[in-house]
This record gives C-alpha cells, structure tokens and sequence, in this order.
C-alpha cells in the first residue's frame, strides 16, 4: 500500500513540473513536439530511478557533510549512462535534445528527490518514487507538448490532423509560446485544484 | 570581429534565458526583487566565465589526450562544483563585503544549467580558448540583462490585481513570454 502510495504521489498530487515547479528548463526547452517531450521524460526517468535506488542503497555509508558531491557523481553516471544509450539506439532523439541531454544532471528534480526522498527511505519506496516522479514530469511534459505541437506545427506525434490550409501558429513552437503554454498550464491545474477543496 | 559577433549573439540573439531556456530555475526563483537579482546575476557571470575557461582547458589537456570525452558530463559537473566552492572560499577570505552580498547565491550556482550549458556549448561550438572566454561571460551576461529586466517587471507585479489562478508563477511565466517575444526583434540581427 506505502509503495503505491510512494508511486501514485509524483504523478498528481505532487507533480514535479506541475505541482512544485521544479525541472523548468527541460521543460520549456524540449516540448516543440510530442515525441521530444516524451524522449526527455522517459530519459529523466531512468535517471531518477537508478539515483533514487543507489543513493538509498548507500545513505548509510556516505558521510553527511560531502553527501551532495557524491549524489552529483551517481546522477552524473547514470546521465553517461543514458546518453550513450540515447546516441546508440535513437541518434534523431540525441539530435531534436541537443545539450538538454547532459544537462538532466542539473535538473532540479532528480536533486530534489535525491534529497528529500531516497536520502530517507528503503531502496524498493525509492525505485517508486522515481517511477512516480519521471511518470509525473513525462505527463506534464507530454500535455505541454501537445499544446505547442499541434496549435504551433498543426501536428500531433508528427502526424498532420487539420487540413491542408490550417496555418499553424508558429510562435507556439517558438521560446515565447513555451513559457505562455507552461504559465496557461500551471494555472489551470491551480484552478482545478482550487475548485476541488472548496 | 569575430569576438563581439560571439558577444551579441549571446547576449542579444541567442539569449540564454529568453530563447535558450538555461537558467531558468533561478530566473524565476531569485527575480523577485532587482537588488537580489543583480548580486544572483553577478555571481553567475563570475562563475560563468570561470567555469567556461577551466571546463576548456580539462576537455583539451585533460579528456582528448586520455580520449575519454563521454566522461565530459562528470567531468564538468565535478570542475563547476569544485570551483563554486573555491571561489566561496577565496571571496569569504579576501572581500568580505563582496560575500556578504554574493554569498547565499553562490551554493545555488553548482545547479544552475546556464553554467554547465554554457560549458557543453562551448566544446560543440569547437570555440578556442578567447572565444570561450567571451561566450562565458556574455552567456552571464545575457542572464544578467534577462533576469534584472525581469525583476523590475516583477516588481509591478506584486503589486498590480491578478486573478487568483494566475497568481505567483503563472504570471510570471506569461509575463516571461512577452518578453521573450520581445527578444525575438533581435532575431536577424547576426546571420
């Protein structure tokens, strides 16, 4: 039940991008297209769990005063790791996420979970945890994308879905249509929360 | 010629924060008053300019002769860690009227994307060492004219009715967005 619970927590209730705000460079930077989004989510994803669950595994051993310079090198690892990974297998991903790639290392999120949660639990609630938390920054990923993608490309997933003479808004796929899609976003999700309580 | 090209393009065209997206964590994390948003500012542009000369110089004397360069993302991380925490020292030691006001921000700098990004993009750009130089502290640059632009807008912000749903992050976001519209004039501008 606890591990469910460790699951379901990133993906609503404290959605990093989300909830937290938390990872916003990848965010704006990576969502011109469905596919790039959920690329980079999936990335993040394997990044998170493979810190969370070495990092729980050695709290015990790793002294308090240079536990952050440790957690940089196992994040920077297993980012090595998925990089190559990405080079290998899908070269078009590699290329549409550029340095954003490398750069998961300082996504806040990963930090964020190294230290708030993995520093303090059981391996098995860590591995979910970053389950829940890559799933929840993936989601958020995916339905900034889709917004920018169809609504600044015409497209979705790359596939053409209005007719030969919609025009595309360009400027949502440009920087401007990032940060007012992510802002439109956050405030919905506000909203929606909002008018849950009352 | 060459370096001021680099320069604009840095500060103005290609500006880090605006069409970029580095740095944008602090960028709405430290932005909420122009005092604190210049002394963040500075300290990146010092550290920026550091960490470009000193990642260049272990990716050229120390990964290419081993050819270990897909250790790069390490690498680097650990020489931007290793060097905030130097220059805190050295300040803390030498001025402590300067640490008193770039103190706090320093720690946060390790995890600012711009630092390590302008790092990556300097050994994909196959700039020489001057050329990095200037990449790195225009790169500072262009995050210092961002985020201080930014929070004078801010400012007005706190102060100013915004609907409920809207409040704090969102509408800094859109506001963000205008702004960043507005760089896009410069788009052009450097072919």
């Amino acid at each position: 039940m606890s591990l469910y619970k460790d699951f379901s927590n990133g993906i609503i209730k404290e959605n990093p991008v989300l909830r937290l705000v938390l990872g916003t460079c990848p965010t704006l930077a990576v969502t011109t297209a469905v596919f790039n989004g959920i690329g980079m989510g999936l990335a993040a994803t394997a990044v998170l769990v493979g810190s969370n669950l070495i990092i729980s595994l050695i709290k015990k051993i790793v002294p308090n005063e240079v536990r952050i310079p440790v957690y940089v090198i196992v994040i920077a690892s297993f980012v090595t790791i998925v990089q190559m990974l990405i080079k290998a297998y899908s070269p078009e991903l590699d290329k549409q996420l550029g340095i954003f790639i490398p750069l998961i290392v300082v996504n806040c999120i990963i930090f964020a979970r190294a230290e708030s949660f993995a520093a303090k639990n059981p391996p098995l609630n860590s591995i979910m945890d970053g389950i829940g938390m890559g799933l929840g920054f993936t989601l958020a990923l995916v339905i900034i994308s889709t917004f920018r993608e169809v609504l600044g490309a015409g497209t979705f997933f790359g596939m053409q879905i209005f007719g030969a003479g919609f025009k595309p808004a360009l400027v949502m796929i440009l920087p401007p249509g990032g940060f007012l899609v992510f802002g439109l976003t956050i405030a919905a999700v506000n909203k929606l929360t909002a008018s849950k309580k009352a | 010629m060459n370096l001021l090209l680099i320069l604009l393009s840095v500060v103005l065209v290609n500006n880090f924060v605006l069409s970029r997206f580095l740095g944008i964590c602090p960028f709405l994390g430290v932005s909420k008053k122009v005092e604190t948003a210049t002394g963040m500012s500075l300290a990146v542009t010092f550290v920026m300019g550091l960490a470009s000369v000193m990642t260049w110089l272990v990716n050229t004397f120390v990964l290419i002769p081993l050819d270990i360069e897909y250790m790069q993302t390490i690498a680097f991380i650990l020489v931007i860690a290793g060097l905030v925490q130097f220059v805190e020292m050295v300040i803390k030691k030498t001025s402590p009227t300067l640490y008193q006001a770039l103190g706090v921000y320093l720690p946060l700098i390790t995890t600012n994307c711009a630092v390590l990004g302008v790092a990556i993009l300097n050994i994909q750009s196959n700039f020489n060492l001057i050329e990095t130089l200037v990449n790195g502290v225009g790169g500072g640059l262009s995050f210092t004219l961002a985020i201080v632009l930014f929070a004078g807008v801010r400012e007005r912000l706190e102060t100013s009715p915004v609907p409920k749903a809207l409040e704090g992050f969102p509408v800094a976001m859109i506001a963000a967005s205008l702004f960043s519209i507005a760089f896009l004039g410069f788009q052009g501008l450097i072919k």
